[in-house]
């Protein structure tokens, strides 16, 4: 899929930059935990969302601060793209008190009202009521916010996520459903889950859809951009596909993944269809920026994350006594 | 009784209509509040206990949903945590299996699982109770499940007074709570005062005082527990009758006070007895009053049977006064 370089502006090259450096910061974030666990630093499940950084940045980068957003149990990518910290990020995954929720929710529940993420969400597809609710309350309180929804393929098995869509559109409520096709629901193949084209369900709700290359961060904001100044116009819900790839297993611990996907097929993607190889690349060729500036940026955020990291490995877990704390508000 | 003592009479409304003022006057009251759920507007509810509301406060705030339990009690999640007081319909109990998820694990977890960051406030109206000729799959009083779920409150009026009163806390706490009417009371009547009360989750109300004997009773058990009483009155045996009102946050202390008074407990609640509200207060009782009793602690409820729909059928599955008569005169024999 090659697409005509994006018109280029100072706005729109502070933007592409801006884009890189998040999705690498996600990248690196993502290596970083993968490294905790496999050290058994890091307790629990990780889900990486290396190889999908694309859709999360650029779709973020189309959302003002306090739009809403929810997530996934592969969350960490979304998080961050709202601009959530990385100490704070690395604190929850470690289930430190310093952590977004005070090591309460961990890897799969990071909430952050102060960057408008509702948060992740380990049923597949149960944030979808939430991301549809937050809207309604956009639109009732008349506050201009959108809502993005994200959700895997796999969450296109769950009713729930058909309901709310109904409702949206019988209400025009300003939500932007962004599904991120990476092919697998967890261990199986999606072509043994999903009957039809999953381009026909948004428009069997009277909801537009566009599908887009999920590896081309700036395409995918150049949708997404569109979808939310939709939304943000009082035009209702729109459905974004984005066709990605989860370079690594399920979940850390899913190495053997033979059985459900060829050593190939990870090697194509991983080999011609990185998000953050994709962009930094067209950003030389456009002369859009160089490479020792690109590499410059990775030194950056890579000793942002060795910090963070270190910071997290530090801080101290809760006191055993809050365990009882906040079940009632 | 903690229904004010005035000179003047006190109105009579029904339960129905006590709920409906509560919900009005929440609505005039603050404007976030609003209510989401299936034939609520122009119907009212199947039972019409919503009847007006839509005339006054119009179709943004009283919406009538698709048949979506899941998706419209998700949507209430969302919007609670993102600046609306909803109120939730959901026209059978039996129907809240629907909603489970996002009870379950979204409302009730948002709070904690985020360190206390996003808070939902909601109320999820629904209904319990047979002898409606409903059958198996809209008659069930099915309350006990969201007992078991830390995170939500769970509220079950048995007068006017109190569901007005109960109503009110449940729209203005900044939890989710669940809070069930037996629809067979919805036409039952009762004082309820014109001035502006609220009733706190989390306290009973001793509905008749005794001292031989004490009855637990929730919704619609309150009434055929004050029946009995009456009845047991007669045979010299003094029933002390507590309603909790409230199944979580429970109000421990006023059941084991009366308890311990009484040195006898029998549990009522019109859903299952295993596992059950029933099985949960008497380990309350016999965890902590053990010794101040005289006679094991007797639960009453429900059979243990899908409802049926046969009447005759129907009614032998529900406890009556002399079910409970009969087990009171054995305990105080």
């Amino acid at each position: 899929m090659t697409q005509a370089a994006p018109t280029r502006t100072d706005a729109a090259l502070d933007r592409w930059l801006r884009m890189y450096r998040r999705m690498l910061m996600i990248r690196r974030f993502e290596e970083e935990a993968n490294d905790l666990y496999t050290r058994a630093l890091m307790p629990g499940l990780a889900h990486l969302y290396i190889g999908e950084e694309a859709v999360a940045v650029g779709v973020c980068e189309a959302l003002a601060p306090d739009d809403y957003i929810t997530s996934t149990h592969r969350g960490h990518g979304h998080c961050l793209a709202k601009g959530a910290e990385l100490d704070r990020m690395f604190a929850e995954l470690l289930g430190k008190r310093a952590g977004y929720c005070k090591g309460k929710g961990g890897s799969m529940h990071i909430a952050d009202p102060d960057t408008g993420n509702l948060g992740a969400n380990a049923i597949v597809g149960g944030s979808a009521g939430i991301a549809t609710g937050a809207a309604f309350s956009a639109l009732r309180l008349g506050t201009g916010q959108v809502a993005v929804c994200f959700f895997g393929d796999g969450a296109l098995g769950q009713g729930l996520v058909y309901e709310v869509m109904n409702m949206a559109a019988l209400w025009k409520l300003p939500v932007v459903y962004v599904c991120e096709n990476n092919l697998y629901n967890e261990y199986t193949h999606n072509s043994e889950t999903l009957a039809g084209d999953i381009m026909t369900r948004g428009p069997a709700f009277g909801v537009p859809g566009e599908r887009v290359d999920g590896q081309d961060a700036r395409a995918v904001h150049s949708a997404a951009r569109g979808q939310v100044a939709r939304a943000r116009a009082g035009e209702g819900p729109s459905f974004l596909l984005c066709d990605t790839y989860r370079f690594m297993g399920h979940h850390v611990g899913d190495v053997s993944r033979e059985y459900y996907r060829s050593k190939d097929e990870e090697s194509e993607w991983k080999t011609h269809r990185d998000p953050i190889r994709l962009l930094g690349e067209a950003l030389i060729a456009e002369q859009a920026a160089d490479p020792a500036g690109l590499d410059a940026i990775d030194a950056e955020v890579s000793a942002d994350v060795a910090r963070a990291v270190e910071f997290a490995k530090n801080a101290p877990y809760p006191s055993v006594d809050e365990v009882d704390d906040d079940v009632y508000a | 009784m903690s229904m004010p003592e005035t000179e003047t009479v006190v109105r009579q409304l029904t339960l129905g209509d006590a709920i409906r003022e509560a919900l009005a006057e929440e609505m005039r009251r603050d404007s976030r509040v609003l209510i989401l759920g299936e034939d609520i507007a122009e119907a009212g509810t199947v039972f019409k206990v919503l009847t007006g509301l839509v005339e006054e406060f119009g179709p943004d705030r009283v919406l009538d949903t698709p048949i979506s339990e899941p998706g419209f009690t998700g949507i209430a999640v969302g919007a609670a945590m993102t600046g609306l007081r909803p109120v939730v319909d959901i026209m059978f109990g039996d129907f809240i299996g629907l909603t489970m998820d996002q009870m379950v694990n979204q409302a009730a977890k948002i709070h904690y699982m985020s360190g206390g960051k996003w808070k939902v406030p909601m109320v999820m109206r629904t209904t319990m109770g047979a002898t409606r000729r409903s059958a198996a799959q809209h008659s069930q009083s099915l309350h006990a499940w969201f007992c078991h779920v830390p995170g939500l409150k769970v509220v079950l009026p048995s007068t006017p007074y109190d569901a007005k009163g109960l109503m009110k806390s449940a729209i203005r706490d900044e939890n989710p709570v669940a809070f069930f009417e037996d629809k067979m009371m919805y036409k039952l009547k009762g004082p309820v005062p014109e001035e502006d009360y609220t009733i706190p989750l989390g306290a009973a109300d001793v509905k008749r005082e005794g001292d031989d004997i004490t009855i637990v009773a929730t919704s619609s058990m309150v009434q055929v527990a004050l029946g009995a009483a009456g009845r047991l009155a007669e045979r010299g045996i003094g029933a002390e009758v507590v309603d909790p009102r409230t199944l979580w946050p429970l109000d421990e202390t006023t059941i084991l006070e009366s308890v311990r008074k009484t040195s006898r407990a029998i549990v009522m609640d019109e859903g299952y007895g295993r596992y059950g509200v029933m099985a949960e207060i008497a380990s309350v009782i016999a965890e902590q009053a053990f010794f101040d009793l005289e006679a094991p602690v007797k639960r009453i409820g429900a059979m243990h049977v899908p409802i049926p729909f046969s009447p005759p059928l129907e009614d032998a599955t529900v406890p009556t006064e002399e079910t409970v008569c009969e087990a009171a005169e054995a305990m105080c024999g």
